[in-house]
């Protein structure tokens, strides 16, 4: 009983050891207090601002942008990358696109996108779902080519016709590789979105809040708008393994 | 000019003029075999003869360079077959449960709802299933997954089975129900198996024939009947006849591997 309880505390250590860091670092003075506030005045000012909902109209905005990009990475992405890893040869063809744009900073496109786009909302997300949708396509269309051949060869025995055996099968077997593209693209729209807020024009999202307030010396709303900026992070990912567990309850097992 | 070589009575399987090559390699010239009518046959020899290159070639899964193979005079295509392979948790699918993966081949041939589920009872009846077929494969041992595999593959009744190595990754209890199993299904739907074994107490076991390959290019070296009454049971294996067709079936393939 002990032990599970110990095992259960386990995972509190780490904040605790930073948050007391941090509080030493504050009350040494290591650091110059006007750019470092106290973790506790830094927290208070969190809860303040959440409970106050002054903070919402630029979470809403980043989660709009994040979860939009997303949502038009996937749909492209996914399918596409299923009918590229559905035949080799068709993805060994574009096999370096997908490399070298996966291996370029999406950040790196934002002034084209500019240019195309405008300064507006469309631009952010375009450029978000662009950076999402390579890791999703690259993603998919691995899982449908490592998918086991003994299990499109017992299909195939069956007499199970090629498309039945690409759906029932090939689709199913890249699933979970197919979630792990989504779960590293949402994160990855995610850093894209706040960095768009930041450089383009934006008149709300966390992103602009941070470059805001640190303009505005309000370094308190700083610290809080990057906290929640990584808890929004966090949260994302957390959502999207819970919806893996379900979907692909086999993943790793079989 | 070249006789017609004509299929013996009660042949299921008729190969004539097979030719394989891996890589420039020959593996096979202009093979000739007849496989009788719902028998058991064993595939037995040496290492990288293509043994189960040949039960692939038979199933379709790898195609032939030239020659012609015949189900009871039918094509493949027209003709049922189940596989079992040796790696059952790569050949179930995980995202169904046991009892779905069963009956997966059968809702895929359009049939309906009631008959599926009459015909799963019927095979979870035969083999006297224990476990809940409402599990998923990764829930199940081993032996169970193996069993699963047997009836997806007995579920269309197929004419022809094929089973690669299917003890191979199974405890020695677990052999032994299901080669019970396998006996059992055999006497009652009259199915023509073939089975490729590695082990040569397992190729002899079961078989009424043991085909008996040669190193390559591969030929047939012998083909050995064993005819001890069935169904077979554990203490067979001491019996007399049992030990001396697996002596004789062993001096056959030390001196294939002598040559």
């Amino acid at each position: 009983m002990r032990q599970t309880w110990t095992r259960r505390l386990l995972p509190f250590i780490g904040p605790i050891l930073l948050y007391l860091l941090w509080e030493t670092a504050v009350s040494a003075k290591w650091l110059n207090p006007v750019l470092l506030p106290s973790p506790g005045e830094t927290l208070g000012y969190l809860f303040k601002a959440l409970s106050d909902g002054s903070m919402n109209q630029d979470i809403g905005a980043t989660f709009y942008r994040t979860i939009m990009a997303f949502i038009v990475a996937a749909i492209i992405g996914v399918p596409l990358g299923v009918v590229l890893g559905s035949s080799e040869s068709l993805y060994r063809s574009v096999e370096f696109l997908v490399d070298f744009f996966r291996s370029t900073p999406s950040s790196a496109l934002i002034p084209l996108f500019m240019l195309i786009f405008g300064i507006t909302d469309t631009n952010k997300i375009a450029i978000a779902a662009f950076a999402a949708v390579l890791v999703i396509l690259f993603n998919s269309a691995y899982g449908v080519m490592n998918a086991k051949k003994t299990r499109i060869m017992a299909a195939q025995v069956m007499g199970i016709s090629r498309w039945h055996i690409f759906k029932d099968i090939m689709l199913m077997e890249s699933l979970p590789q197919t979630f792990v593209g989504l779960r590293t693209g949402v994160s990855m729209a995610l850093v894209i979105v706040i960095v768009a807020e930041m450089f383009i024009g934006a008149e709300t999202g966390l992103g602009h809040r941070i470059i805001d307030a640190q303009q505005l010396f309000n370094i308190k709303d700083m610290y809080a708008s990057i906290l929640v900026t990584g808890a929004f992070g966090y949260l994302l990912n957390v959502v999207f393994l819970l919806i893996e567990k379900r979907c692909v309850h086999w993943s790793g097992k079989a | 000019m070249k006789q017609i070589d004509y299929p013996q009575p009660n042949t299921q399987i008729t190969i004539r003029g097979l030719d394989k090559s891996f890589a420039g390699q020959t593996l096979y010239k202009d093979l000739n075999l007849d496989l009788p009518k719902g028998k058991i046959v064993s595939i037995f020899g040496p290492n990288g003869c293509g043994k189960s290159t040949l039960m692939n070639m038979i199933a379709g899964l790898i195609p032939i360079d030239k020659g012609q193979i015949l189900f009871d005079g039918k094509t493949l295509a027209e003709t049922k077959i189940g596989y079992v392979f040796q790696n059952y948790r790569d050949a179930l699918f995980p995202w169904l449960t046991a009892w779905h993966n069963i009956a997966y081949p059968l809702k895929r041939r359009g049939m309906k709802a009631a008959q599926v589920k009459k015909k799963v009872d019927e095979l979870s009846e035969m083999f006297d299933i224990r476990f809940d077929l409402q599990r998923y494969p990764y829930e199940l041992s081993g032996g169970q997954q193996q069993t699963v595999c047997i009836m997806r593959a007995l579920a269309t009744d197929p004419e022809v089975m094929f089973l690669d190595e299917p003890f191979s990754a199974l405890d020695f209890e677990m052999t032994l129900f299901i080669r019970d199993k396998l006996q059992q299904v055999q006497l009652a739907t009259g199915v023509t198996m073939l089975i490729v074994s590695h082990d040569l107490e397992d190729a002899v076991f079961l078989a009424d024939e043991i085909l008996l390959l040669t190193r390559r290019p591969t030929r047939v070296a012998e083909i050995v009947p064993f005819t001890l009454a069935r169904p077979r049971t554990a203490e067979m294996m001491s019996h007399p006849e049992f030990i001396r067709v697996k002596a004789h079936t062993l001096e056959v393939f030390k001196r294939e591997m002598a040559e």
